[in-house]
């Protein structure tokens, strides 16, 4: 029987864009295109597993081994540290980290900047480098909401287009990082599948060579 | 099935290896002092040392550590080579949960006048380690020498060094360039550090490109090393050894041969060690050292998972069955080796092959339902 390699894909916009360019790559598994409730999508002849799991999950299960590579946002290497390979920069979904609020409101360095977040350890990495004290409140979602009802100075968080920001007269004050979907792998599966994944990451660089050509 | 041995009885095993091998065991304390380890909490693989006071007010620490004691317990002054091994609990909190572990490790320290020999015996020993815990393994091996008389080459200041660092850890080359460009590092130099950082394969196959990529005397140095030592124990194992950079460790304890096991089916390393007389050094010892431990939690996680039958043999009697008779029908099958358990009815049980004992006869029944 052939070897499978176990995929994880992040839920949402982002890993449909990866299972195309994984399809294009001649890792496909037209099942994954079906409308049903199935979580584990299998193509035995291309020798791939793939299920969806929550984007901030997919390091979880590859740091476990239940899936052997899988694809991250950088957002999430950088707050979990995970003990994974970084393979490729896959170039997709990218985005920044930012600190966003009003305008004006990381300017006052004579108090405390309450920061509102889901990646409290980047932003704690982020003003700790500027040697700038921060009181950090940990969110979930809806990160924007917490300048507006005076919660917060200001966010640290993904920002795409700064539609969302915009609306609500916000803007990005402060740029921390560019992020993008990152290819990881799990460390022993590394070893023990090292011929398959690295046919993989060869044909994905190849895959992004030939976008980049097209561009 | 790719992993069955639990850790009970891969133990012994380790421990009669050593024991072979000439070494003692070193039997420690459950604690020590706490400043002992914040002293040297970089060396340690978590920071999350526990802590409480004793009678005098005396902050603790349970050992989150055993080569740290070990290296405490030897004589300033080495003369020839100290050898032992352990079997000791350590403990730490859980990173996410917060939670206090008791981790089982076994390891293995060689300290004082080390030489060639005596450091490959110790490699060797880590290898054998492996092949006890599984026949599909690999040992994969690097030279802090090599990483770090390449990062020499890299002309910029120390926190850029680490985050390239952390980058050849991660096989991460995207993070190489990136860092690169960033800081204004020669390419030529940053594709070196990017090749550096994926090369991996047996010595055979790698050691030439290797060479190729050692631009100066401490790198070629470091390969010459890298070869004297895994050619004997190459020679001497049925382990496959694999030279791999990305294998990294912290610079200011560790200094030589480095290297970690990995086992098919478990989804870290099982095992981790390398030459570090750099702490040697800083706790004041004039000696070099080499050791290495191996993480049993691991190998019991991966068993759990693989276990398909609660025993091999269930022997079903009822209030009719002669008792002389089911004693007799389970101690037979576990002379044989194998694993009984009887029962009144099979409920849950997962039983490889199952038997019944009717008044004094014993029948094997098809199926366990």
């Amino acid at each position: 029987m052939k070897e499978m390699i176990n995929i994880a894909l992040p839920k949402g916009r982002l890993g449909e864009k990866v299972y195309d360019m994984l399809e294009r790559a001649g890792y496909g598994c037209p099942s994954i295109k079906e409308n049903n409730r199935k979580l584990i999508f299998e193509d035995e002849k291309n020798g791939v597993r793939y299920f969806w799991v929550k984007p901030s999950d997919v390091t979880i299960y590859v740091e476990h081994g239940a899936a052997d590579v899988g694809v991250v946002g950088k957002d999430i290497l950088l707050e979990y540290s995970p003990d994974v390979y970084e393979l490729l920069d896959l170039k997709l979904g990218k985005c920044r980290m930012a600190v966003a609020g009003y305008k004006g409101a990381n300017k006052n360095s004579d108090r405390t900047l309450r920061v509102a977040t889901k990646f409290p350890n980047i932003a704690g990495r982020y003003f700790d480098s500027l040697s700038r004290e921060i009181n950090i409140i940990k969110l979930n979602g809806s990160i924007e909401l917490a300048p507006i009802l005076g919660m917060s100075d200001v966010i640290v968080d993904i920002v795409e287009t700064g539609t969302t920001l915009r609306e609500n007269n916000l803007s990005v004050l402060e740029e921390i990082v560019d992020i993008s979907a990152r290819f990881i792998s799990n460390k022993a599966s590394f070893r023990f599948k090292n011929a398959a994944i690295e046919k993989m990451c060869e044909r994905l660089t190849e895959e992004l060579g030939s976008k980049d050509a097209n561009k | 099935m790719k992993q069955s041995k639990t850790s009970d009885k891969i133990i012994p095993k380790l421990l009669e290896l050593y024991r072979s091998f000439g070494c003692e065991k070193f039997k420690m304390k459950r604690f020590e002092e706490y400043d002992f380890y914040l002293e040297n909490k970089s060396f340690l693989k978590s920071e999350n040392i526990i802590a409480f006071s004793d009678g005098f007010g005396r902050l603790l620490a349970l050992k989150p550590d055993v080569t740290l004691s070990i290296v405490k317990s030897t004589g300033t002054e080495a003369v020839g080579v100290r050898k032992v091994y352990y079997n000791e609990f350590v403990y730490r909190a859980a990173g996410d949960t917060h939670e206090i572990k008791e981790i089982p490790q076994v390891g293995l320290e060689y300290i004082g006048e080390l030489d060639r020999y005596s450091e490959c015996e110790a490699i060797l020993l880590a290898a054998k380690s492996l092949s006890t815990i599984s026949r599909d393994c690999t040992l994969d091996i690097s030279h802090l020498g090599f990483v770090g008389g390449l990062l020499d080459e890299v002309s910029a200041d120390s926190s850029v060094k680490e985050q390239l660092l952390r980058c050849i850890g991660s096989k991460n080359r995207h993070g190489i360039a990136d860092i690169c460009k960033e800081a204004g590092i020669d390419t030529k130099l940053g594709e070196i550090i990017s090749e550096v950082a994926v090369l991996r394969g047996p010595l055979d196959r790698t050691l030439e490109k290797a060479e190729s990529l050692a631009v100066n005397d401490a790198m070629k140095k470091s390969l010459e090393e890298l070869e004297a030592i895994c050619k004997p124990v190459t020679d001497n194992s049925s382990v496959s050894i694999n030279l791999d950079f990305s294998i990294v460790n912290d610079m200011s304890y560790y200094n030589g041969v480095i290297f970690q096991g990995f086992v098919n089916g478990i989804s870290t390393s099982v095992l981790s060690g390398g030459r570090y007389d750099l702490l040697m050094s800083k706790l004041g010892k004039k000696a070099g050292a080499i050791g290495f431990a191996v993480y049993l939690d691991q190998i019991e996680l991966a068993a759990r998972s693989e276990r398909e039958y609660d025993c091999d043999m269930l022997v079903l009697y009822d209030d009719q069955s002669d008792t002389a008779a089911v004693m007799k029908t389970v101690s037979e099958y576990a002379a044989e080796g194998l694993t009984v358990a009887a029962k009144k009815c099979a409920d849950s049980t997962r039983a490889r092959e199952c038997c019944r004992v009717i008044g004094k006869e014993v029948t094997i029944v098809e199926g366990n339902d």
